[in-house]
């Protein structure tokens, strides 16, 4: 004999199933499309990937196929990130010592900063791009490494503030208490308690937005201009990989094309670069972290 | 002295401080100015509705790249927002410990990817597959550039955005709540639907609205493989031409043609205002969230 209600417990299983399942299954979709992305970038670049992509710059004729490499984005990416990276931080640092030594938790400033960096953090590239061209041309410059930096460094600024400023919540109340109790200044316990208590954690959003920077197409478009020669000076053009890989892309010619997916590879090797270092240098850096 | 050291460094970082909500402002207004000729020119009515773009006529409708945008973004929504909430009610409720700290890094990846890759890769092999597969399976001609490649590609990019916030407000659920369901017999999708779910539905939504500013306003990935026809979408696997695609492709010319370039700061201006009201949404309704569950 069944138990009553035997039917409906078999129905509601049936129910958990499905949508063990289903979850399951989207969660593997979005896994999949991961190694997808990697795997086919990684597999269309071999044919083209060689040494003297890295080494050389473009030489004439490159975009009709000849010889060459892209030496000069590779620089020009790195010198922009760099500088953007540093520009951002300075800007990022005192933001979040601010708010989480001058100000409270829960202060209006904080929660007013919070959510404007926040929606600045949405603000689509092409906006900072375009921005940054009304600028550059209110300050009278000209497409420049120096114009893209400080493009990239507002696009950067909301993503480390922010990345910085949730470490720095979560240092504990009685280690800036105990500071204060010692005579330190305001000042001094945000210099010295706070920077190396979330010194990891300062390290992850630094390494965090130089990855957005390095890999953004967009806001350096109109700013840093672009170049076969690797950049010498602040004023000068600066070729960028996602833009050089964009311009490759765009030719009809099958043996750029091939360079192009090489140049994403490298790119994307950069990114997964940054993205380990990140992982082992923030345990690295934990020793001067009270627990 | 110190306590002069002290008071300089308020000073310093409170200015710091007032930075970004100046920025917000400053790019608004910034990019007003610029767009400034076209919009004393012509009816704002005309600039955003008209499909009329024609440059050297001096015509410049938005309509078309309004659609386009819209077009895009709608279908890589309808594709990321169930998949993400999903993936993200299994790492929250049904994954194991360790599975969940894989995760992590993969989430983290996929929103660390930039964009020009995803673009690439698209071109490899997201409009081979619209172009061969999906468009004569539908009984049409496509050449694979269209508003169904772009939104594939952007849906996979906004996957980082609606699961990571998703998780978030997830995590905001108090253990407690689920575990007296369970302990009241439920299962555990049963749980998830009546308790999880239900307390963080704002959560989600907000999710989904942020996935849906980031969507909008993806400029290169989109603009490799949407196609850049400028007409009104008609099905999904037409071409379309995004604004952000249109900012991208004529900042070359903008400044040889007259009132090209305000145009483009129009059509800037016009993505920052809407991005900056969806953003804005998103995030009073997390706030919110977040207030009630201390």
């Amino acid at each position: 004999m069944k138990a009553p209600g035997a039917g409906l417990l078999r129905r509601r299983k049936r129910t958990e199933v499905v949508f063990r399942v289903l979850t399951t299954g989207s969660a593997v979709v979005v896994l999949l499309s991961l190694l997808l992305i990697l795997g086919t970038i990684l597999w269309k670049s071999v044919p083209a990937l060689s040494l003297s992509m890295l080494t050389q710059t473009p030489r004439g004729g490159f975009y009709l196929g000849k010889g060459g490499g892209i030496l000069n984005a590779i620089a020009g990416s790195l010198y922009l990130a760099l500088g953007a990276t540093a520009l951002a931080l300075l800007l990022s640092l005192p933001l979040a010592l601010y708010l989480n030594t001058y100000k409270g938790r829960a202060s209006k400033t904080a929660v007013w900063t919070r959510f404007f960096l926040d929606v600045l953090w949405g603000v689509p590239s092409i906006v900072y791009g375009a921005f940054g061209f009304v600028v550059m041309l209110a300050l009278g410059l000209r497409a420049s490494l120096l114009a893209g930096m400080l493009t990239v460094a507002l696009l950067e600024f909301p993503i480390m503030a922010r990345a910085i400023d949730e470490v720095m919540r979560l240092v504990p109340r009685e280690l800036k208490d105990a500071s204060a109790s010692l005579g330190a200044t305001r000042f001094e316990t945000a210099a010295k308690v706070m920077i190396r208590q979330a010194a990891p954690g300062i390290l992850t959003g630094i390494l965090l937005a130089f990855g957005r920077g390095i890999g953004d197409a967009a806001s350096v478009l109109f700013t840093a201009g672009f170049t076969d020669r690797v950049p010498t000076s602040l004023a000068d053009p600066a070729a960028t990989l996602p833009l050089a890989i964009f311009f490759q892309l765009g030719t009809p010619f099958p043996e750029v094309q091939q360079r192009a997916y090489a140049s994403a590879a490298i790119l994307t090797l950069i990114i997964l670069i940054i993205s380990l270092a990140g992982r082992a240098m923030s345990r690295k850096v934990t020793r001067h972290v009270v627990k | 002295m110190r306590l002069f050291k002290d008071a300089l460094a308020r000073r310093g970082m409170s200015l710091v401080t007032a930075l970004p909500g100046l920025l917000v402002l400053l790019i608004v207004v910034g990019l007003f100015l610029k767009s400034k000729a076209i919009l004393g020119v012509a009816p704002l009515s005309r600039l955003l509705f008209s499909s009329a773009w024609h440059p050297l006529k001096g015509e410049f409708g938005l309509w078309p790249f309004i659609t386009g945008t819209i077009w895009v973004t709608v279908t890589a929504l309808v594709l990321a927002v169930p998949v993400s909430i999903l993936a993200a009610i299994y790492l929250s409720e049904y994954a194991p410990p360790w599975v969940r700290d894989a995760a992590k890094p993969v989430i983290d990846l996929l929103a660390g990817l930039p964009s020009v890759v995803y673009g690439v890769w698209g071109v490899l092999l997201v409009v081979p597959f619209v172009g061969n597969v999906l468009a004569p399976l539908a009984g049409v001609y496509s050449s694979g550039y269209s508003v169904l490649a772009g939104g594939l590609v952007l849906a996979i990019m906004t996957f980082p955005t609606i699961i990571h916030v998703t998780l978030e407000v997830f995590s905001s659920v108090p253990r407690a709540l689920r575990e007296a369901s369970l302990s009241l017999g439920a299962t555990r999708w049963e749980t998830t639907r009546h308790v999880v779910v239900r307390k963080g539905a704002q959560g989600i939504l907000a999710a989904s609205v942020l996935g849906f500013s980031r969507a909008f306003g993806e400029t290169m990935a989109v603009l490799m493989v949407v196609g850049n026809v400028p007409a009104v979408p008609r099905s999904l696997f037409d071409p379309g031409y995004p604004l952000p695609a249109l900012i991208a492709n004529n900042y070359g010319e903008m400044m040889s043609v007259p009132r090209y370039d305000a145009a483009l700061m129009a059509a800037a201006l016009v993505l920052m205002l809407i991005v900056l009201f969806f953003n804005g949404l998103a995030r009073r309704i997390l706030i919110r969230v977040e207030r009630r569950v201390r």
